[in-house]
């Protein structure tokens, strides 16, 4: 599908090293900031100044930006913790809950936002550090509700016969306390990493042939650009998602180490 | 801008995405620490806070318009109540009316009686007097006309009154002994 390449202009497709910008500042240091650390900074920032702002003076009757902020905030708790934990247990994890569904939207969502246009999220850092908070929240919440048994229910299910221990219980350890992080990270990054990559595609292959491509192949560029819109779209429905699968997630896992005892 | 970043990159090796870069895991961590404490301390408590306030004013005004209910629902019993008395004291009224009224129709009645006895007692008394007037006239005419008759039979004029009074009188006095000795 590539062209050949004519003249000085060739086609370079996206490479997996954009995730790996050039630091700006303390290169070398565990603190080193680059491009992406500095689209979190300001993804956070705004997170915290809407959420701040939002909450700020909340009337009985709210105006209309109390109304978006309640809305999200309302989405997070009741159609996520609630749902997924009931009410006395969903207000106890609501704070985390809430925490990764807001860090995962605004991460999420620098992906499609022009300027910035790659995920915070796109990058292994924020996808393996959650999943490994909702890793040791769930296996907190199953340890605090019954301290003896948790491990126990998990890996020996009550109720199966003593021989299918054999089978049943390594089948259990890899998809519960292996396959649920790893798949929590992969889901989110992968996602991201690929939006990226496709849209970085599409609109690196319009300005090629737009720009440089020979006669006929400039007519590729309008169908390349009418798929970069449509996926850009397609990546703000993404961004919000990952995120509510993120969340929702994290409180079936707790709510499955929560009702391991029977 | 595209050119130049693999331009940088090109000398190196390719990444791999999966491997965290120590910083990356640390900023990671940093950010999340933060989000968790503004929403925790910051932002829940004041969703939390207003969600109560709602449900307080809900609750608020329910309780005003229980408050409401229960008053008009007083209000309608004391009207039923009075309602009631009202109705009780115009059947009082009414049986007195009715017991009067009969007490008043017997007294007319016994008047009307009274008055009828009366009427017919005089009426009586009436009837006797002109009886006896009648019965004193008409001695007299029947004297007179007896005389004149008998005065026609035997020939003779009984002109003198005193002789024929005494014969008449004597006359109705044997009439009326005979009548009594035949009773």
């Amino acid at each position: 599908m590539l062209p050949s390449a004519t003249g000085d202009g060739e086609f370079h497709g996206p490479s997996i090293n954009e995730f790996f910008p050039e630091a700006v500042l303390f290169a070398g240091s565990p603190f080193e900031i680059n491009r992406i650390m500095l689209i979190r900074f300001l993804a956070v920032g705004v997170l915290l100044l809407v959420f701040w702002l939002g909450t700020r003076r909340m009337k009985v009757i709210p105006t209309r930006f109390q109304s978006i902020v309640e809305l999200g905030l309302n989405f997070a708790r009741v159609n996520i913790a609630e749902d997924i934990l009931g009410k006395k247990d969903g207000k106890r994890f609501l704070p985390l809950i809430t925490t990764i569904f807001f860090m995962v939207l605004f991460m999420n969502i620098t992906g499609p936002l022009p300027f910035l246009n790659i995920a915070g999220t796109s990058v292994i850092g924020v996808p393996l550090v959650l999943a490994v908070i909702a890793y040791v929240a769930f296996i907190y919440a199953g340890v605090k509700k019954s301290p003896g048994n948790f491990f126990r229910n998990a890996l020996f299910p009550p109720g199966v016969p003593p021989f299918l221990y054999i089978i049943v219980t390594p089948i259990e350890f890899i998809s519960t306390f292996l396959v649920r992080p790893v798949t929590l990270t992969l889901r989110l990054l992968m996602n991201m990493i690929v939006g990226h990559l496709l849209l970085v595609l599409f609109f690196s292959a319009t300005q090629f042939f737009f720009f440089t491509a020979d006669g006929g192949f400039k007519l590729f560029g309008a169908g390349t650009l009418v798929f970069g819109f449509a996926f850009t779209l397609f990546e703000v429905l993404i961004a919000l998602l990952q995120a509510y699968i993120f969340a929702l997630l994290t409180a079936v896992y707790i709510q499955l180490a929560l009702a391991e005892e029977h | 801008m595209f050119n130049a970043v693999i331009a940088a990159a090109a000398g190196t090796e390719t990444r791999n995405p999966l491997l965290p870069e120590l910083y990356d895991i640390i900023w990671s961590g940093l950010i999340f620490v933060v989000i968790l404490f503004f929403f925790w301390k910051l932002v829940l408590p004041r969703m939390q806070k207003l969600l109560d306030e709602r449900a307080e004013a809900i609750e608020g005004n329910i309780a005003k318009a229980d408050d409401a209910q229960r008053k008009a629902e007083a209000a309608l019993e004391q009207y039923t109540a009075q309602l009631a008395d009202a109705r009780a004291e115009a059947g009082k009224i009414r049986e007195v009316a009715r017991v009067d009224g009969q007490k008043i129709v017997a007294e007319h009645r016994e008047q009307a009686v009274a008055e009828a006895a009366r009427v017919t007692a005089s009426a009586k008394v009436q009837i006797e007097a002109e009886r006896q007037a009648a019965v004193v006239s008409l001695r007299s005419e029947v004297g007179t006309l007896a005389i004149d008759l008998a005065s026609g039979v035997i020939g003779e004029s009984l002109t003198d009154d005193a002789k024929a009074a005494r014969l008449v009188d004597r006359f109705l006095a044997d009439l009326e002994a005979s009548e009594k000795a035949v009773k």
